[in-house]
């Protein structure tokens, strides 16, 4: 047990701070993911310069690319990039499908895809939920009938996170369904210039484009772009989950998070006092650091279990429903602090105008995030589900 | 005690709800909030020929002299249909300052035209430094001959962009958190030295902010007596807020309803998402927090008339009830409806939306809690 950094820690803290300040992209100041004029070039300008420097997938295996960082280091790297509000890369390329690649993929597979995920050459996104499958993914009906060397695939994904901008999905397929539900899954890798492939917008309660229903029909889809067994791609997947867990706690992001609700906090006047100074205020954002904190210290723990060997268990269900709870409580104060001025809605207006701006600049947004934010608890995995996994899988229910 | 309605006020309801179910389905309420005005003035007039502008005015202004029962019915099924325009605005808050402060001549102006539907008002009396207290102004109107000279800016005023005349807050005397020293204004919105941004807002209304430079009022511009106006404000500001709350009711219904529904239908392991007990405690909390919210939404509408203490009272617990509660129908409604609930498509999220939003109009639960505790 050790809470304090080494003097090595501390100058890789201090390298990492320096490499921030020197190469973040100067455009994307200031900006967050899911905002709504971000490009998919913005996305890849910070991509390009953290590849360039060999970080972009610190957690990788050495031999793609990746980093041997101790879980502290990893820490302080997240540490930082949240701290200087540095642009979330999309998970689905680096932190999701590559571990499924570099574990179940043939080396063609690896060869070809994990250099082009690791440069950004590929775009990808996630193709597993459907209209009729959401909680219940494995009741999932996209079909895929084998046709000599291919696969074709008929049905519709959805809720499918920026794949406006995707060149690769990967995906959930039905190729057998006379057996459990679970046994009929492969885990095809779908090139979306196919023909066949539409990309239809949806457009969400805040007003923002990030997510698209697919539709698939007669895509042919090479076998050779499976990954793994026909019909093991529901293990596959499964694999990929735990991923998808670890990291979702978001901690570093909502310390900033915080930090900029207290900013705003000061800067609203209440009868010519900070919001900040308000006791019943202020104790919301107490209360809320401090289940900041308590969620930072069990993330550790997680961490360091991983790093001991330990492969993601049901406790990182943990670290997502509370992760997520943090998260939106903190937009929900945002709101709250913004008084009448969470209201305006400014998307595409400038805030200053030529003739006066709209209340403070902070405020501007916090609603749409509020909003938004309300996804967290019902994307990978509801927190209703998390809670049931918990319940099955720790406490023997 | 008596909590039924009369036939004259049953088939009020019944003429806005049929109006809402022939004119304001969501589609056609989603094509109002996305033209070029944001309202539709046409519907206005239908309001003031159902009588719906008049309600609360006397017969000798062209009302029906009604009461807070009636605005109350009108408002939640407004609230069911999500409607934009802005009743609340120009009927019960500025309806009910001139009817409180308005001198004969005022009243017998503008009532009649408000009944009518050719008169549309807004309520000028936040400011961005003042949050949620009504006495903090900046605004000022000094004495200028007969009449004054406006200064100031105003924040958020929904309404204002469809509003022909405002009604502005501002100081005549004393400091910028002084009770005393407050008067009312009605400003033509056309007026010299009156500008405005106008915006959307995240509930589907429009809203400005105001700017006053040096804009030239007649001594007939002032409503009620000068520098004694925050207890009037104040008076119908609760009023308002107990349309509010009706409104917020109307929204929780909707929710509350299409969720049970949904879960009723939506399948997920091979069985209604219904059958899973989580989630029917979740909804048995809804409804729980809608019949607290109705039972509170009459209690205030039925106090406005009583002493200053009691109504402060029955307002700010009433506002605090539906702020608490509106929030965790709104949230939960999201939440039972899955990504189907985060679309811009369905209704859900743009009754969860302005439900937000009406935590924060009129002063949140904070606020309101610290109002109740000192009135009690
Ligand atoms: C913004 C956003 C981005 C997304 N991005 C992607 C993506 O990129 N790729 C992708 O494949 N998917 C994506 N998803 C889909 C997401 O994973 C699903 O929305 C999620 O799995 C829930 O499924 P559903 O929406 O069909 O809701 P449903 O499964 O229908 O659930 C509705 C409600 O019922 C509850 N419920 C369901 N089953 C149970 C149970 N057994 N016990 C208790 N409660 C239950 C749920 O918790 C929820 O509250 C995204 C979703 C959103 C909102
Ligand atoms: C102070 C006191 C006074 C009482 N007085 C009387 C009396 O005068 N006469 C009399 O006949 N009895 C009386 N009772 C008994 C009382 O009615 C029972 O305690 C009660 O019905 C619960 O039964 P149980 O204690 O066996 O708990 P259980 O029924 O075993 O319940 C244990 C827990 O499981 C939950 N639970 C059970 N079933 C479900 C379900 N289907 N879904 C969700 N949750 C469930 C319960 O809510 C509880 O939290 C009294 C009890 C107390 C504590």
């Amino acid at each position: 047990m050790d809470l304090q950094f080494t003097p090595e820690e501390i100058a890789f803290r201090d390298e990492v701070r320096d490499f921030i300040a020197a190469k973040y992209p100067a455009q994307l100041k200031g900006r967050r993911r899911g905002d709504a004029d971000l490009t998919k070039q913005d996305y890849l300008s910070w991509h390009k310069v953290l590849a360039e420097k060999g970080w972009v997938a610190p957690s990788w295996p050495l031999e793609y690319g990746g980093q041997d960082w101790t879980s502290t280091q990893k820490y302080i790297f997240n540490n930082e990039m949240a701290r200087a509000e540095c642009l979330q890369l999309m998970p689905f390329g680096l932190v999701m499908v590559a571990p499924v690649i570099w574990t179940f993929g043939r080396q063609d597979q690896k060869d070809y895809f994990l250099p082009r995920i690791y440069n950004g050459e590929d775009w990808w996104c996630q193709g597993y939920s459907e209209p009729g499958a959401g909680s219940d993914l494995a009741s999932l009906t996209t079909r895929a009938v084998r046709d000599g060397d291919h696969y074709i695939v008929n049905g519709s994904k959805t809720w499918t996170t920026m794949a406006q901008f995707a060149d690769m999905m990967f995906c959930l397929v039905r190729t057998d369904p006379d057996v459990k539900p679970q046994k009929g899954i492969s885990f095809l890798l779908i090139d979306m210039k196919t023909p066949g492939i539409t990309v239809q917008p949806i457009i969400t309660m805040d007003g923002g484009h990030e997510v698209n229903q697919i539709f698939l029909e007669d895509v042919r889809v090479p076998v050779a772009n499976r990954v793994g067994e026909e019909n093991e791609g529901w293990t596959y997947a499964k694999v990929l989950l735990g991923h998808e867990r670890s990291g979702i706690a978001g901690v570093a992001r909502s310390k900033q998070q915080i930090a900029r609700l207290k900013a705003l906090a000061a800067d609203t006047s209440q009868n010519g006092v900070p919001l900040s100074e308000d006791p019943d205020f202020s104790r919301k954002i107490a209360a809320l650091e401090i289940d900041l904190l308590a969620l930072e210290y069990t993330d550790l723990r997680v961490l360091a279990s991983e790093s001991a060997g330990n492969g993601p268990g049901p406790e990182s269900s943990i670290l997502k429903i509370k992760g997520t709870e943090v998260q939106q409580r903190i937009t929900e104060l945002l709101v709250e602090a913004a008084g009448y001025y969470g209201n305006p809605y400014l998307r595409g207006m400038s805030y200053e105008g030529d003739n006066f701006p709209i209340g403070p600049e902070e405020a501007v947004g916090t609603a749409p995030e509020y909003f938004n934010m309300r996804k967290t608890s019902i994307y990978g995995g509801s927190n209703e589900i998390q809670r049931n996994i918990i319940a099955k899988a720790v406490l023997g229910l | 005690m008596d909590f039924s309605f009369t036939e004259e006020q049953t088939l009020l309801r019944n003429s806005v709800q049929r109006f809402i179910q022939d004119n304001y389905d969501f589609d056609s309420r989603q094509k109002i909030v996305h033209s070029d005005s944001g309202w539709n003035p046409d519907h206005w007039k239908a309001f003031a020929e159902l009588g719906l502008l008049a309600a609360p005015f006397d017969e000798q202004y062209g009302g029906f002299s009604g009461g807070p029962v009636e605005t109350m019915i009108v408002m939640e099924e407004f609230g069911r249909g999500l409607v934009v325009e802005p009743y609340l605005q120009t009927v019960i808050l500025c309806g009910g300052l001139i009817n409180m402060a308005g001198s004969e001549k005022q009243k017998s102006d503008l009532l009649p035209k408000i009944a009518g539907g050719e008169l549309v008002l807004a309520c000028a009396y936040a400011e961005p430094q003042g949050r949620y207290n009504l006495a903090d102004l900046l605004t000022r109107a000094e004495k200028s001959g007969d009449g004054y000279v406006l200064n100031g800016q105003k924040a958020v005023v929904v309404g204002a962009p469809w509003a022909d005349k405002l009604i502005v807050s501002a100081r005549t005397s004393g400091d910028q958190r002084n009770k005393d020293g407050i008067s009312l204004f009605i400003v033509d919105k056309a007026a010299d030295g009156v500008s405005t941004r106008d915006y959307p807002t995240v509930d589907g209304q429009r809203a400005s902010e105001i700017k006053f430079e040096n804009v030239k009022l007649d001594a007939a511009a002032l409503l009620g007596a000068e520098g004694a106006a925050l207890p009037v404000l104040e008076a119908a500001v609760d009023a308002a807020i107990a349309g509010l709350c009706a409104e917020a009711v109307g929204c929780m219904r909707v929710l509350t309803d299409a969720t049970v529904e949904y879960c009723k239908t939506r399948k997920q392991f091979g069985q209604p998402i219904g059958n899973f007990q989580v989630l029917q405690h979740r909804m048995v909390d809804m409804f729980m927090e809608c019949e607290q919210s109705l039972s509170m939404t009459y209690m205030v509408n039925l106090k406005l008339d009583e002493d200053e203490a009691e109504r402060v009272k029955a307002a700010s617990s009433a506002k605090a009830q539906i702020g608490k509660s509106g929030r965790f129908v709104g949230q939960q409604a999201v939440q039972l409806h899955g990504g189907m609930g985060m679309t811009d498509e369905l209704n859900v999220g743009h009754y969860f939306k302005r439900l937000t939003m009406i935590d924060s109009q009129f002063g949140n639960v904070d606020y309101h809690l610290r109002r109740f505790a000192a009135a009690s």
